[in-house]
């Protein structure tokens, strides 16, 4: 049952990502494009995402726990580091070279385009070298 | 390259993300960052941490799959930018959001919706990276 709400909510994410236009790389580096052939959509996208999950977040939270866990793992960490800065910082500039980023490119893996492959299996590497320039201290930090 | 400005389905898109970011929160507790999602299926603590990122995973994945089941089309992907942009990107993309602990999902969906400090300096940070490196790769030296 876990894993199959689990299932769905990836399909639910998924399909954003595709019907929001996330998902083409075009789309992506127009969006940073001021100077050239700027497309503002992605703002919207960002909108309707933080609208939703602001919205969405507040709601479930009423609760005591998950549905199917004990409790909730929210990051509570609010220290600014370099490795905050400055991964972030290279974060962007590789979305700025290749024009996915991993959420956008998970999806697109499904459309079987070799490019998408491509990218991800690179991420895959990147995290390896991640693990390797500077080890993992903490459990786990996402965001 | 000129991209359509796609306000509506855009805004759409985008409330269906976050929707999967509170389904998430909901069933499990959990933030939905791609990169903390995707780096602990390839390198998984626990047989119980791997088997609801897999799902989810599954999900994504299947998403274009079951659009193109319902509209007959797979969702549009123009990539705009060579392979070896794609792959040396990638690597950067993996590294730093590593390092950076988030991604867009992470970082803009999930940390901009609950108010996490040192998400609001990591998403102003890798947005204006990422519109420096295409600005640079565009019109100064004319990718």
């Amino acid at each position: 049952m876990k894993l199959l709400f689990a299932l769905l909510t990836g399909l639910v994410f998924g399909t954003g990502i595709a019907l929001s236009g996330m998902m083409d790389p075009a789309k992506v580096l127009n969006f940073f494009d001021l100077a050239g052939s700027w497309d503002p959509s992605l703002a919207f996208v960002m909108s309707g995402a933080l609208v939703a999950a602001s919205v969405g977040y507040r709601l479930v939270w009423k609760r005591k726990a998950p549905l199917f866990e004990g409790r909730f793992q929210v990051p509570t960490g609010t220290q600014i580091d370099m490795k905050l800065v400055g991964g972030s910082a290279l974060f962007g500039i590789g979305w700025g070279i290749a024009g996915f980023c991993p959420g956008a490119a998970i999806p697109a893996l499904g459309t079987g385009r070799w490019e998408v492959a491509l990218f991800l299996g690179a991420v895959i590497l990147g995290f390896w070298l991640r693990r390797i320039v500077a080890p993992l201290h903490q459990p786990r930090a996402a965001a | 390259m000129e991209t359509a400005f796609t306000p509506f389905s855009s805004f759409g898109g985008g409330l269906l993300i976050g929707l999967g970011a509170v389904l998430l929160m909901l069933a499990l507790g959990r933030i939905f960052g791609a990169t903390g999602i995707l780096s602990g299926a390839i390198f998984p603590e626990s047989r119980e941490e791997l088997s609801w990122r897999l799902a989810l995973i599954a999900g994504m994945v299947l998403s274009p799959i079951a659009i193109f089941a319902v509209i007959g089309t797979m969702p549009a992907l123009t990539v705009p930018v060579s392979p070896a942009s794609i792959a040396v990107g990638g690597v950067i993309v993996g590294l730093g959001a590593s390092l950076g602990s988030g991604c867009t999902s992470g970082h803009g969906v999930c940390g901009l919706s609950r108010l996490s400090v040192r998400s609001l300096v990591a998403v102003p940070t890798f947005m204006a990276t990422a519109a420096i490196t295409v600005f640079l790769i565009r019109h100064v030296f004319g990718g």
